[in-house]
């Protein structure tokens, strides 16, 4: 391992000195250009020249409107009309620098020299994230990926404004969401989620205890304007140990031009009896300069089911976001800061402690207290908030773009639980604080490739406040990280394309740690592990466990263009992750799941091996995306039940993280069409299974197989009025490890079956959805949305909600949502 | 040369990071634990006092509970009962009994008998302020003098009981202790 570490080294100090030896071959050059140029200027005298500028776009060649063209030297600004043309008049004999910019499209500095009336075209490559957004809406052009992306808009985030983050990414095809309740959700990519899935929010990786199945991601979805999940090369610069995905949630650039644009939007629900409003507006200057402030305020009550009120799930949440910041076309910066705060009821009822009360609870069917609606935010609760800080530099050199960043983000945690005597205090509160430094590196080769490299260093230390009088579910820790990363990628010929990363990420914890004696000695860590213990306090042992992990993560995909509007995109990606402090640490009762839980200090890094393959097809008419997957996962870090263990409150469920390899595949379809002008018909489905390779037991927490079907139909003549029904047809698992156990009941002498495992039934739900638009007089418009969700308020239960023992799903809901944009 | 300026930029930074200001955690003071039940019956007629208790003192550790009974029970007489909990992973140990009793709405003490156990149970002062029984005292008796038998008694403490209610079955809650001790009636 050390070799190869060394190996890595040496390769990046080579990478390193080769930027270097280009860097200067390519300032002498520059400088070489310039000074004949500069003689020139000294014998200019005619200033009655035009320079005539068009501007298109690189892929197909259509003018583009509103490109803002400035001519450094003079001062002048100019804005392309229809046909993408903007006309300079009277300009000397020179050489001037141009700068164009769009808003879609990556900004282009170059040189012009004016010696009569000159004509130029220009083409302009659109942002990265566009390309990716015009995949999905179907207009294919040669995209710079070799993994079919997945994206989400600005309108389908304004759709869900009121929702948390897993639903709002459990519309795109293949990503379902694990939930605790009505609001806790958590994204699951082709099913894996919790450390496997990496967030990253405008740029920093979501350091968020990400670990915990009833931990949810600390993004306010109103923040964002656009949402993209990767799984190829790409992802290997934000993360090496995505094994399900990352998920990249950011905000739209800003504007090079002097205006004032927001949005306001007021939404309101009958499901909770609630709503939120969230604001926010950007100001731009043409000279670059710019802030944008954003603020969101969401207030529910008790959800109901169709038949009873989930007493004690509402919430409340605040957030806010401000970004400030200069962005010129070869340098700017930025300061991003945001927070994340709420307030989240949970279900009265979930409150189990023993395993009878478990048995209780499935045998009910229905929450055991239920009371009148009420906007209470009661206890057990959370109370999380989530502060981040970003500085961003960048600055573009004849070698490429080099950025810089550093962030901050301070993730607190307290759970709220029912407690004995008058403790209001927490039960469990977490502190998690994570600094990063981060330098990235873009170029463009003249050769039609890009290379992709960069450099970070994190330290992330978690406090576990000891005032709760509860024993630490996750530990004091202190961990450095370092990683390296680069990704290539190369335009080989009209249809073939190739991209290629490698990333290597050190890691280093520190960790403090109460274990109890018993459990070290039984679990026989003093022979393992002796050079870890502090000192033996009887009942306890403190000890400091302190690991290294080496992970290397790579990634080869192609995409071959049959035609215009057919690729194939093939790829593998190998990530590792480290396991995390959850798998290693865990030791003792986790109430909020009436079970012990017990991790393994001596737990390696899961390594997944994925290999998909898409096909994707699109014209006018419609759009085919076929995508089937295998993920070959060594080492997977799962959960299961050993056995009962007997405690004085009863038996406790007893479950061990095991390391095994695993196996997923699954197959994801999405086909849209449209008939006649304006009606328009989707379909959706998707199917993952996962084994343990060893036995074949299937995994848990298998999202099922499930069909989505959409017919609409648009009025343009009507304000735009779309009206359309969705119809989501969710299977029963039938796949699923039995979990079970006979539990002895020790007050009727009899044992009763313990069954967590068995899914719920199949369930069919219909939606409808409706928008209408309309321009207000100033200039602005207004977006009326109106859904109803569970048309026919279906009594259900979701197998991927962890509170499915206590309490059915929710009944009818009906949204309203009124959105200006100025 | 930037780049170099900005990772030289980068090594205080680092420097300050990996500075370890090494503080070993503090021990929790875990408060809400009850590691050990006593249960006193006191017989009306003098005879023997019988003790059962369970002690867990490592809590959710691996080691399991130990369940003692001191002897017999009495067929010839009626007992007396009190409960104890306590928390011995404090030290000195915490008296969680009053923590019950002030909480008495809260909580409630569920009794049974397995069959051939011919146990029959009556809840005593104090009550809960509803006037709802909370069982930390009660009277235990054969169901007729002179019942023998062996079988398990059953002792369970529910946190959020629904008061008032017609037995364990139906009362919801969440069990915070329950031990079955072997017991015999001689």
């Amino acid at each position: 391992m050390l070799i190869l570490v060394e190996e890595l080294a040496l390769f990046y100090i080579y990478i390193l000195n080769f930027l270097v030896v280009y860097i200067i071959v390519r300032s002498i050059s520059f400088f070489l250009v310039l000074i004949p140029l500069h003689i020139n200027n000294s014998y200019a005298q005619d200033c009655e020249y035009k320079l005539s500028i068009q501007v298109l776009d690189l892929h197909d060649g259509l003018p583009l409107v509103n490109a803002t063209v400035e001519i450094n030297e003079l001062d002048k600004l100019g804005t392309t009309d229809f046909d993408g043309n903007v006309v300079f008049k009277n300009l000397c004999t020179n050489s001037y620098t141009l700068n164009i910019t769009h808003e879609e499209y990556e900004s282009l500095s170059l040189l012009v020299n004016v010696k009569k009336d000159t004509y130029k075209q220009i083409r302009l490559e659109h942002h990265l994230n566009e390309l990716e957004e015009i995949m999905v809406i179907s207009n294919n052009r040669n995209n710079s990926r070799t993994l079919f992306e997945n994206k989400i808009s600005k309108e389908v985030l304004e759709d869900y404004n009121s929702r948390s983050l897993g639903e709002v990414l459990k519309t795109v095809t293949g990503i379902s969401s694990l939930n605790s309740g009505n609001y806790l959700s958590k994204p699951v990519i082709n099913g894996l989620h919790s450390s496997r899935v990496i967030l990253i929010n405008n740029g920093v990786r979501l350091e968020d205890q990400e670990w915990g199945i009833e931990h949810a991601p600390s993004i306010d979805i109103n923040s964002i304007d656009k949402i993209s999940i990767i799984k190829g090369a790409s992802a290997l610069k934000y993360a090496g140990d995505a094994v399900g995905g990352v998920i990249i949630a950011e905000s739209s650039r800003e504007k090079l031009l002097d205006t004032l644009y927001g949005n306001a939007t007021t939404n309101l629900q009958s499901n909770g009896r609630g709503g939120g409003i969230s604001t926010n507006f950007t100001k731009t200057n043409s000279n670059g300069w710019y802030y944008r402030l954003q603020g969101t305020l969401k207030r529910m009550g008790d959800f109901e089911t169709p038949n009873y009120v989930m007493t004690n799930t509402g919430f409340s949440e605040h957030n806010l976001s401000l970004k400030a910041g200069l962005n010129r076309i070869d340098h700017g910066f930025d300061i991003y800061y945001s927070l994340f705060s709420n307030y989240l009821g949970i279900l009265r009822s979930s409150h189990a402690h023993t395993a009878i009360d478990i048995i209780n609870a499935i045998e009910n069917e229905v929450p055991h207290i239920i009371e009148d609606f009420s906007y209470d935010i009661n206890i057990p609760r959370q109370k999380i908030s989530h502060n981040l800080l970003k500085l961003r530099g960048f600055k573009n050199f004849d070698f490429g773009k080099l950025s810089m960043r550093y962030d901050f983000q301070s993730n607190d945690r307290k759970e709220y639980d029912i407690r004995r005597g008058d403790r209001t205090k927490p039960a469990l509160d977490l502190n998690l604080q994570t600094h990063s430094l981060a330098f990235d590196l873009e170029s463009k080769f003249q050769n039609n490739s890009n290379l992709k490299a960069g450099i970070l260093a994190r330290y992330q230390k978690n406090f576990p406040d000891p005032a709760t009088g509860v024993k630490r579910i996750i530990p004091d820790y202190k961990k450095y990280d370092f990683s390296l990363y680069s990704v290539y990628d190369i335009n080989l010929s009209e249809n073939w394309f190739l991209e290629a990363a490698l990333r290597y990420d050190f890691s280093h914890i520190d960790a403090y740690k109460y274990y109890r004696t018993s459990l070290w000695e039984a679990r026989n860590y003093d022979e393992l592990f002796p050079e870890f213990v502090v000192e033996d306090l009887g009942l306890n042992t403190l000890t400091n466990p302190k690991f290294d992990f080496h992970n290397i993560s790579s990634n080869l995909g192609a995409r071959y263009s049959i035609s215009e509007s057919e690729n194939i995109f093939i790829n593998y990606s190998m990530s590792s992750r480290k396991p995390n402090p959850s798998e290693l640490f865990s030791e003792g009762l986790h109430h909020s799941s009436a079970r012990i839980e017990i991790g393994d200090l001596s737990f390696n890094s899961e390594v997944g091996h994925n290999f998909s393959i898409t096909y994707d097809s699109s014209n006018e008419k419609s759009s085919l995306t076929v995508n089937a997957f295998a993920n070959i996962v060594d080492d997977f870090i799962y959960m299961i039940p050993i056995d009962l263990m007997p405690t004085i409150a009863g038996a406790f469920p007893y479950w061990e993280y095991k390391q095994e390899d695993a196996k997923l595949f699954g197959f994801d379809l999405k086909y849209d069409s449209q008939y006649f002008t304006n009606f328009f018909v989707g379909h959706q489905f998707s199917i993952i299974k996962g084994y343990e390779r060893a036995n074949d037991k299937p995994l848990i927490n298998m999202p099922p197989v499930n069909l989505k079907n959409q017919i609409s139909y648009n009025f343009p003549e009507l304000n735009n009025l779309n009206i359309s029904l969705e119809s989501e047809y969710v299977f029963k698992q039938n796949e699923y490890p039995n979990n079970n156990f006979e539990v002895f009941i020790p007050t009727e002498q009899t044992y009763q079956l313990l069954d967590t495992s068995t899914p719920p039934n199949a369930y069919h739900l219909l939606n409808f959805a409706s928008s209408i638009g309309f321009k207000a007089e100033n200039g602005g418009n207004y977006k009326i949305n109106l859904r109803v969700e569970n048309l026919f308020n279906k009594l259900y239960k979701n197998y991927l909600n962890r509170l499915r023992y206590f309490t059915h799903e929710m009944g009818r809901n009906i949204l309203l949502s009124v959105s200006y944009n100025y | 040369m930037k780049i170099f300026k900005y990772a030289l930029l980068a090594i205080p930074f680092l420097y300050f990071s990996c500075n370890d200001d090494d503080d070993i955690p503090e021990p929790i003071n875990e408060e809400e634990v009850i590691t050990t039940m006593t249960v006193t019956l006191s017989a009306s007629d003098g005879s023997a006092t019988v003790v059962l208790q369970t002690q867990d003192l490592d809590g959710d550790g691996p080691n399991e509970p130990i369940i003692t009974v001191s002897g017999p029970l009495s067929s010839a007489t009626s007992y007396s009962g009190s409960i104890e909990w306590l928390n011995e992973m404090e030290d000195p140990a915490e008296v969680v009994t009053e923590e019950i009793l002030e909480e008495a709405d809260e909580h409630q003490v569920f009794f049974s008998a397995s069959d051939g156990l011919p146990l029959q149970f009556v809840y005593t002062a104090p009550f809960d302020s509803m006037g709802n029984p909370v069982g930390i005292n009660f009277v235990l008796a054969p169901q007729n003098a002179g019942d023998t038998g062996s079988g398990n008694l059953t002792i369970t403490l529910v946190h959020e009981p629904t008061k008032p209610n017609d037995g364990l079955d139906t009362a919801g809650g969440s069990i915070d202790i329950q031990t079955s001790f072997p017991v015999t009636i001689e």
